[in-house]
């Protein structure tokens, strides 16, 4: 089931990036953060913990680690501290990370 | 890169007015910042927002002026840039765009703020639970606005959030403060000394009548949080308010229960801390002008004990000005007559803590909360398995860490250092500061293992 953005966005004037979203293509502001971007777009989980749980963007701030997804194949990146940028691919992520980096789960 | 005389790590109202106070000085700065912007958390993006966001409001506004001082040739700013390392010397290792980077200087000041507490309580871990500071920073970065959001816990960040929001056009469905009547009693004979920050004191209590005013809803001295969630993803929130069992149900449920300094760097660089009993807060020792018991590091902000914007700004001038006289460029005497202006800032802007401290302390059920909860968000441990182990045996902090992994994920320890001390004391704030504050190594950022393997002996050896 699709979850609505818990926020509101008014529209703003400035330039647009596109990028991709666990396959949707999603278009954001240019100079936001990826972790904004996603949340704008949905108010689903980003990431699953070992044990299955779903997390979020949590802290905004690069402390909890809670926002961590894959970015053009690389995987366990913060993305409140990355900031989106125009045909980024980007992938939720699923359990703990192999050693090649791939998604075990 | 140039020599630099002074490296600053945190480009908020600390460490931007301590950059420019000493570049203005003659000294050659290099101010590192993880974020893409000066501003810190607080006047996060305030250099752009100069136009736009005006509920943000005036206070938030004010900060530009920092941003603007920033622009000297003595100051060479590096942005996304991520200090992992502090080394004796000082030297300071820093990590931008996966490459790290070695630099050293006679003097290093931290000025790396505050983080908020971390309010752990069964479903704090759900997708649509955030601190109101992640709020606030996304207000601030992106004009996204909370929807349908309920505000809780206490503390005067939580009053700013439900202000901006309100002047924004989107209230808080309600607003749920844990402070009870009793705090604000305990706090009343700190008010004479708030007098001195008579303009903070009623900003705060203007905040307060806009909130009124908006009609937003109130539960006062609330407990036992719990959130669960459904397949729509709406947020039940559930809690006791005055002897009456509540839920609402929301988009968003914002937590907050104040902010404490964030002490990995200085833990990791060895100075001293000291227990903060009225802040219940570890912080790094330092004398009157942010000098620690490091050779060459100075600390200034919210990094160095809780005081606000305006108090880290004269205590990062401070710093700048006693680093000017460490390097002859000032006399002690002319150092001494310069910090005037900034000591009566600070004296001001310090007064009000006493009775924000007692008015909004963290709940003992925050502290210590149910066995149910999540303490270690990274490692998914329950206070029920902490108390546990307490009981098969395991001493103290560094036991429990062993034997749980509480701490050893990728944050280090930052969502549940304070949860696991508090639940060592037994929820007893009093009892916190009894227990050592824990070791932080570096890296005290995650990097990745092909960063790290990049850095040659080469470059070790000539910083």
């Amino acid at each position: 089931m699709k979850i609505a953005s818990r926020f509101l966005t008014p529209p703003e004037a400035g330039t647009t990036v596109q990028f991709r979203y666990d396959g949707e293509t999603v278009t954001a502001p240019a100079g936001i953060s990826l972790a904004a971007a996603i949340l704008t777009h949905s108010g689903a989980f980003t990431r699953q913990t070992a044990t299955g749980s779903a997390r979020t963007a949590f802290c905004m701030m690069g402390v909890c680690f809670d926002c961590l997804v894959e970015v053009d194949g690389i995987p366990n990146t913060q993305a409140c501290m990355t900031p989106v940028r125009s045909g980024m691919v980007v992938n939720h992520q699923m359990g703990l990370r192999g050693l090649k980096g791939g998604n075990d789960a | 890169m140039p020599e630099f005389d002074l490296i600053i790590i945190g480009a908020g109202p600390a460490g931007m007015s301590a950059a420019a106070t000493a570049a203005h000085g003659g000294l050659q700065v290099l101010l590192l910042d993880e974020q893409a912007q000066p501003g810190g958390q607080i006047y996060r993006n305030v250099g752009q927002n100069r136009t736009s966001r005006g509920w943000l409001g005036t206070e938030y506004a004010s900060g530009a002026r920092l941003v603007d001082a920033l622009y000297h040739p003595g100051v060479t700013m590096q942005f996304g840039a991520t200090v992992w390392r502090l080394d004796a010397g000082p030297r300071v290792v820093w990590s931008q765009n996966g490459a790290s980077h070695i630099t050293a200087a006679p003097h290093v000041l931290l000025a790396g703020g505050a983080q908020e507490r971390p309010v752990p309580f069964p479903g704090w871990t759900l997708p649509g639970v955030m601190t109101a500071g992640a709020a606030q920073i996304l207000m601030k970065t992106a004009g996204m606005l909370p929807r349908d959001a309920v505000l809780a816990g206490s503390g005067p960040l939580l009053y700013l959030v439900a202000a901006q929001m309100i002047d924004a056009g989107c209230p808080p469905k309600a607003l749920v403060e844990t402070q009870s009547a009793w705090a604000m009693l305990r706090a009343l004979p700190y008010l004479p000394k708030a007098i001195f920050a008579a303009g903070t004191l009623l900003k705060g209590l203007s905040l307060i009548s806009r909130i009124r005013k908006a009609g937003v809803r109130r539960y006062k001295a609330a407990s036992a949080f719990r959130a669960a969630t459904d397949t729509s993803g709406a947020i039940h929130f559930s809690f006791r308010s005055r002897g009456k069992q509540e839920t609402l149900t929301c988009a968003l449920l914002l937590t907050h229960q104040g902010v404490i300094p964030s002490s990995h760097m200085s833990r990791a660089a060895g100075i001293t801390h000291e227990w903060n009993a009225a802040q219940v807060a570890f912080q790094p020792v330092h004398d009157i002008w942010g000098a620690t018991d490091c050779r060459g590091l100075h600390v200034a902000g919210d990094g160095a004990g809780i005081g606000g914007a305006q108090a880290a700004a004269a205590a990062g001038e401070l710093a700048a000005l006693d680093i000017l006289r460490a390097t002859g460029r000032l006399s002690a005497d002319a150092r001494n007559q310069r910090a005037t202006t900034a000591r009566a800032v600070l004296f001001r802007a310090r007064a009000i803590r006493p009775f924000l401290d007692t008015a909004y302390p963290p709940p003992a059920e925050i502290l210590s909360p149910t066995d149910e909860t999540i303490i270690c968000r990274c490692e998914e441990v329950t206070a029920g398995a902490l108390r546990q182990s307490m009981t098969e045996g395991a001493q103290g902090h560094r036991q429990i860490k062993t034997s749980l992994r509480v701490g050893m994920g990728a944050c280090q320890g930052r969502m549940c250092d304070a949860t696991v001390r508090g639940i060592l004391s037994a929820g007893k704030a009093s009892r916190v500061g009894l227990i050592a504050p824990p070791r932080a190594r570096s890296p005290i950022k995650p990097i990745k293992l092909g960063e790290l393997a990049a850095l040659t002996i080469d470059q070790e050896e000539k910083a």
